[in-house]
């Protein structure tokens, strides 16, 4: 057993922190927050130059494949950096949904280009209000034409090709539920940019009006698939709320040195201390958890599913109370536009909800703990 | 970032677990299993024989604290093997709670101040469970405010006289040996006038009274002590020295407890699953899935958590402050788990009884013995504090008493 990260993972989280403080310090993600851009594509660029978006891509389809905890390794700084970029989107959905369905074609075709940093992808999966369940997909497919509307759907806005979940058949069963690949460019398709709580990363609606697409795994297979992605996803997005989770508290200490009242630092009142110790609190149990998830993804190990679910709440909790606290901690200035506090609130309550929220993963957890048990 | 075995690793486990199948005292395994957190009663056996067996057949094999070295009574395992044996010794681990003291804090302070031969003396017979050890720390007036503590040694010859009163000491009605920190110079501030020794309970002039408990049992102790004599070999770490000392010992202590703590959720996942509400089974309830699985990823948490800070421990690292986590998490969760598991009851909640209660009443005892687990080798607010000041790197709190003399410090609130 080694419960931690390699000297070379550390060394490529050092190389990630130095690059994104560097091009992606807070005023990047304000100018997207701003809406002076739909997101970094500079910054998008240089991350493909560093390798990091092909860091778990094999390198027979232009990646680096060092593998995923590399991967893992870099969500942490993304999440730190609240990068502006279509990068969970894109390398934890998308790329995932390829790597493990995809047919050799496919994965030609698009990992490349992730890789380069010239494509965008997504995973078109929700459909209003609610969890992932193979009841909530509406959208049709028909002899593989897509008909129906997908929102919200991250970055479906700047997407070149997305991951959709459709219907194709009506037992009632999960094996009714299909993946198809589907080119943004192509006819029947429309996207509408829609407002969301955390700017920096764009949310879409997605019509599709009679589109061709080519399936993306077996057809009856779509929900298992869809599952196992997001279980991935849920690790390494895990890792982003632990990145902000642990940023967001250390401004919170920052601040807590800094500011003085009463004629001492603010820093030395025990409410603050306990308020900041608790923070180090959740991100230090949801690290431990990820940690665990991280290795799960790393060897596809069977305990997966409920390491992944274990990372997802702990971490979503995390992000959130620290970023909540953090508000707290800087008093007024913390809900100024001018502090940064908001920007952290504002990724940490939309980490929470995007991949399914809190209740859909505690569902998952308590069922994968039974099987276990069961086992 | 890997959780298998290394060969070594496996090899290792797979002879700890031969021997344990091969020795374990069976016939407790079912009530050890049922028994919970403040109520470990064994029908068959007295507690205290059944568990100082156990104790003393583990250390005829070398399996005694394997992670201490040979010559003082343990195998030189390694962070990794000695969780490896953890895992395996399973519910068995639970007859060790007598010797956590002894071999969490007093051991190791042992072997960081005692003298070579002192430590072949004492430390075998410590591990084997022959002999228990108890922690001499809090007093009346000192408790989180450990320094403030009023017993005093005065040196007299090759000897010191020990006068004054600890309390609250685990154990104390039982132990043979102990590790005591005194007070021996007043005139200066609190923290610079300490010594720590270790001494023999059975040392004319020290008298242990029990003191029930808040759960109704009596597992800690006052101690008098009334002109006790220790010899100066028996001081561990210089004259004036004892905070540094004690500090030792409370990195070990938290570390010790901070690692394997309890925390009733796996209790409160098997009871949810048996327990039928109106609807059926109680876990297949949204509100008590959510609940449980809230305190699932804090309970798995700490597991990596203590993971992590032993690959650390591999590593050569030390334990640092960070170890003040588990006990914080732990204890706040298990009454948690307590209270709802009560509520999940109902009206017969209030039972505690073996044969009437929900679960033998195991959850009714966690309750009733979940708040001491709170306060114990530091309260919350305490580990708050370390985590804020030595982890986070925030001020200190104010201390009015830091540079005043020891006996001029004020004793008592207006
Ligand atoms: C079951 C049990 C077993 C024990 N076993 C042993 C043992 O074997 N050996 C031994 O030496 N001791 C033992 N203790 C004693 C234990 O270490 C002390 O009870 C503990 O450190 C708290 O001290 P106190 O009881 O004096 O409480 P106090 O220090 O009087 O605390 C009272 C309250 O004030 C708060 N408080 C105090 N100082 C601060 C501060 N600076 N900031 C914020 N809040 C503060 C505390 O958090 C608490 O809420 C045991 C205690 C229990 C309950």
């Amino acid at each position: 057993m080694n419960f931690d990260f390699s000297d070379d993972q550390k060394q490529l989280r050092d190389e990630a922190r130095r690059f994104l403080s560097e091009k992606c310090p807070p005023k990047a993600v304000r100018a997207v927050i701003d809406g002076k851009a739909t997101y970094d594509r500079e910054l998008w660029k240089g991350l493909a130059d560093m390798g990091f978006l092909g860091v778990a891509i094999p390198e027979a389809f232009g990646g680096s494949g060092a593998g995923h905890l590399e991967l893992c390794v870099i969500a942490e700084e993304m999440g730190r950096a609240l990068a502006p970029v279509p990068f969970s989107s894109t390398v934890y959905l998308a790329a995932e949904a390829l790597m493990l369905a995809g047919t050799e074609a496919q994965k030609q075709k698009w990992l490349p280009a992730i890789a380069a940093g010239t494509a965008v992808g997504t995973l078109a999966l929700f459909e209003g209000t609610g969890n992932p369940s193979p009841a909530s997909i509406k959208l049709t497919a028909t002899n593989g034409v897509l008909n129906g509307v997908k929102k919200p759907v991250p970055d479906g806005a700047v997407a070149d090709f997305a991951i959709v979940a459709a219907r194709n058949g009506s037992t009632g069963r999960e094996t009714d539920i299909s993946l198809f690949l589907v080119d943004l460019t192509c006819d029947g398709v429309e996207t509408r940019a829609l407002a969301n709580i955390d700017p920096s990363r764009g949310q879409a609606e997605i019509t599709f009006t009679n589109v061709k697409a080519e399936s993306l795994g077996p057809a009856s297979e779509g929900w298992s698939i869809l599952t196992r992605v997001l279980d991935r996803a849920a690790v390494l997005i895990g890792f982003e709320q632990v990145g902000g989770a642990d940023r967001a508290l250390e401004m919170g200490r920052d601040y807590a040195l800094d500011r003085i009242a009463f004629g001492r630092q603010i820093g030395s009142f025990q409410a603050v201390k306990h308020m900041l110790a608790d923070m180090y609190v959740s991100a230090t149990l949801a690290r431990s958890n990820c940690y665990y998830g991280a290795w799960a993804l790393s060897t596809n190990a069977s305990e997966l599913p409920e390491a992944a679910a274990s990372a997802r709440i702990s971490a979503t909790q995390a992000f959130q109370h620290c970023a909540k606290n953090n508000i707290q901690v800087h008093g007024g200035m913390g809900f100024t536009w001018e502090f940064d506090c908001h920007l952290y609130y504002r990724r940490a309550n939309a980490l929470a909800v995007g991949l399914g929220s809190l209740s859909y993963w505690e569902d998952a957890l308590i069922d994968r703990m039974r099987q276990r048990n069961a086992a | 970032m890997n959780f298998d075995d290394t060969p070594q690793e496996a090899a290792f486990r797979c002879e700890a677990r031969a021997w344990i199948a091969a020795n374990a005292p069976k016939e407790y395994e079912d009530e050890l299993k049922r028994a919970s957190l403040g109520r470990i009663q064994l029908k068959g056996g007295n507690i205290l024989e059944v568990a100082k067996a156990w104790q003393k057949k583990k250390a005829e094999a070398g399996w005694a604290v394997p992670h201490w070295p040979k010559d003082y009574g343990g195998r030189g395992a390694s962070p990794i093997e000695r969780v490896i044996w953890q895992q395996e010794e399973g519910v068995f681990g639970k007859l060790g709670a007598l010797f956590i003291i002894g071999h969490g804090m007093c051991g190791p302070t042992m072997m960081a101040y005692a003298a070579e031969d002192q430590k072949r003396h004492y430390l075998p017979p410590l591990a084997s469970g022959e002999n228990i050890w108890c922690q001499l720390f809090s007093e009346p007036a000192g408790g989180s405010d450990v320094a403030g503590l009023r017993t005093r040694a005065e040196k007299d010859g090759d000897d010191w006289i020990i006068n004054g009163q600890k309390i609250w000491t685990s154990g104390a009605h039982y132990s043979d040996f102990g590790i005591l920190i005194t007070r021996t110079d007043p005139n200066v501030p609190k923290h610079k006038g300490l010594t720590m020794f270790f001494l023999d309970m059975k040392s004319a002039g020290v008298e242990v009274k029990p003191i029930k408990q808040a759960n109704g049992q009596s597992e800690f102790n006052e101690v008098y002590f009334t002109d006790v004599r220790i010899p100066d070999a028996q001081r561990l770490g210089a004259v004036g020295d004892g905070w540094n000392v004690s500090l030792t010992t409370l990195m070990n202590e938290r570390m010790a407890i901070g690692a394997n703590m309890a925390t009733g959720v796996p209790e409160l996942f098997e009871f949810a699953s048996s327990l039928m509400l109106e609807d059926g089974p109680a876990i297949d309830d949204r509100a008590v899935r959510s609940k449980l699985a809230s305190w699932a990823v804090r309970a798995s948490g700490l597991k990596y958590t203590s993971f992590r800070a032993i690959s650390a421990l591999s590593k050569g690292e030390r334990p640092g402050p960070e170890n003040s986590i588990g006990k914080l998490v732990a204890g706040t969760m298990l009454q948690d788990v307590a209270t709802y598991a009560l509520d999940l009851q109902g009206a017969a909640g209030v039972l505690s009884g073996p044969d009437d209660a929900e679960a033998a009443g195991k959850f009714q005892a966690m309750l009733l013995r979940s708040p001491a687990t709170r306060v114990e080798g530091g309260t919350d607010e305490i580990l708050r504090n370390i985590i804020a000041e030595r982890v986070l790197g925030l001020p200190g709190d104010i201390r009015v008493d830091k540079d005043v003399p020891f006996n001029q410090i004020p004793t008592r609130g207006r």
